[in-house]
């Protein structure tokens, strides 16, 4: 499989007056596992979105395997087209899941390989059936999402993202909408695809996913990129005082 | 009460009957057809564009049937509109029926969360295949209900097609009323008329919701 690399560059993003996004630089390297984390409203997941510009950014560069997404040249949209074109190899994972509730999950599953990738049905459907077996769900393709747990549901997610082939996962916040005995489940996919060599970004609250699959940490705060460093000196030796603060009410949150 | 006019004018009212139906059936069909392109158009054309569908909207919604109805029949010719009646009681109540057609499938596609939309973005589907496979069967879904309630209201609207002479139902019973008195019997006809095709309707339109919202409600164990 081939991995993607990320180089985000002066990224600005602004909503109204509202600056969201303040001079980010960010270089996410191929086939490696970079978590995004920070206080709610310090835009990581506007900064997820814009990397496969679902969210346009207003000036800067994000260029993925040295090609710049959402611009021909800065200031210039690119057609939809070549968006989506781009999109392709590009896969993403969403809190609510967002399955579409009428079609089953193989039916999910298989909609963006006939859509998109221009397979016949039953060609698409055994890609389905080995997208969805990968991610342990062999025996829910015909359920429609009311009938899976939300654990199941993130992985028919999971799986129509990666049946597409993308060279970089975007996952924003996956596990935060699930009951937390249903978290595991899902993380242990995440990790299979972070072993094969996926480049990945994860937007996440799971520190402890951070800690252990993460190979870099990027810390935001109120639309600034503060700090990008390996797991163990973001989440054990933070040097920058707004750092340690959110660490410090993360592991109060979370004592018992 | 005398029921032995029916036997002459039974004939009569059933065919008025077949006309109310059929006024209704393609009346509705195309209203919501026009409906339909209506709120696409408006979802997805400039802004510009919406604001003069918008006006369309409020001068359809905001003017009587009747007044409608007169304008296009009598007043058609005058720019060359020249339509016999049926025809003209057809498009009449497509052109009444689409702007409340268009807002019911408009909030329709709102009720579409944007997630499952951004979803199919993200994974590089073009807008017409979104709208075809995404938006369209659920929001039509979640329009539904409303659909089917218009569509009973507009049954109702048909017998304004009578004032254009459109042999339909109300027609035909006025003249059945004024040729023999009878308008007790005659009104009483057409109440049961109505009704019957009330509940077809409201019994065809429970089942339908039935079936397709199947999947999309969560199973309670
Ligand atoms: N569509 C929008 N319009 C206006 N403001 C927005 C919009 N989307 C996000 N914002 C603002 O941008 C800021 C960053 O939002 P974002 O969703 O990226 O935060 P986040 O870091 O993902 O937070 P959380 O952890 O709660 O998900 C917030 O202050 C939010 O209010
Ligand atoms: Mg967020």
């Amino acid at each position: 499989m081939q991995a993607s690399s990320v180089e985000i560059s002066k990224v600005n993003k602004f909503y109204g007056p509202f600056h969201a996004l303040k001079d980010v630089d960010l270089s996410i390297p191929p086939g490696k596992v970079t978590c995004l984390i920070g206080p709610s409203g310090s835009g990581k997941s506007t900064l997820l979105r814009c990397i496969n510009f679902l969210e346009a950014y207003d000036s800067g560069e994000i260029r993925i395997d040295g090609d710049l997404i959402g611009y021909e040249v800065p200031g210039k949209r690119m057609s939809g087209r070549r968006l989506r074109e781009m999109r392709r190899g590009i896969g993403m994972v969403f809190q609510q899941f967002n399955l579409w509730p009428h079609m089953t999950a193989r039916e999910n599953v298989a909609e963006g390989l006939i859509r998109v990738r221009g397979m016949s049905k039953s060609e698409a459907e055994s890609r389905a059936g080995e997208a969805l077996t990968k991610v342990g769900l062999a025996d829910k393709m015909s359920n429609h999402p009311s009938r899976l747990s939300g654990g199941q549901q993130q992985r028919v997610a999971i799986a129509r993202a990666i049946a597409m082939e993308p060279r970089l996962m975007l996952f924003d916040e996956p596990t935060s909408a699930l009951d937390p005995e249903l978290v595991g489940e899902v993380l242990n996919v995440m990790k299979t695809l972070a072993s094969e060599g996926m480049t990945m970004v994860v937007v996440t609250h799971e520190m402890g996913f951070a800690a252990h699959v993460a190979d870099q940490v990027a810390f935001m705060e109120k639309g600034e990129l503060v700090g990008v460093d390996s797991p163990d000196r973001i989440l054990h030796q933070p040097q920058d005082p707004r750092i340690q603060a959110f660490l410090r009410t993360y592991h109060e949150r979370n004592s018992i | 009460m005398d029921f032995a006019i029916f036997e002459q004018y039974g004939p009569s009212l059933l065919r008025g009957f077949g006309v109310t139906v059929l006024c209704w059936l393609l009346g509705t069909v195309f209203g919501m057809a026009l409906g339909l392109v209506i709120a696409l158009i408006q979802r997805y054309a400039p802004r510009w564009v919406g604001w003069i569908i918008q006006i369309y909207i409020e001068v359809i919604r905001g003017t009587p049937f009747l007044v409608q109805l007169f304008v296009l029949y009598y007043g058609g010719p005058l720019i060359g509109l020249r339509l016999d009646a049926l025809p003209a009681g057809l498009l009449g109540l497509t052109i009444y029926g689409s702007p409340y057609f268009a807002e019911i499938f408009r909030s329709g596609f709102r009720a579409v969360p944007h997630g499952q939309i951004e979803a199919a973005r993200a994974i590089g589907m073009a807008e017409p295949a979104i709208i075809r496979r995404i938006l369209l069967p659920l929001g039509l879904v979640s329009s539904l209900p409303a659909l089917v309630n218009f569509s009973i209201i507009l049954t109702k609207e048909t017998v304004i097609l009578s004032i254009i002479t459109v042999p339909e139902l109300m027609y035909q019973v006025s003249r059945m009323s004024t040729e023999t008195f009878r308008y007790l019997e005659a009104n009483l006809v057409l109440a049961l008329f109505f009704w019957a095709l009330v509940e077809t309707i409201s019994r065809i339109g429970h089942r339908l919701e039935a079936r397709v919202t199947k999947h999309l409600i969560e199973e309670r164990t």
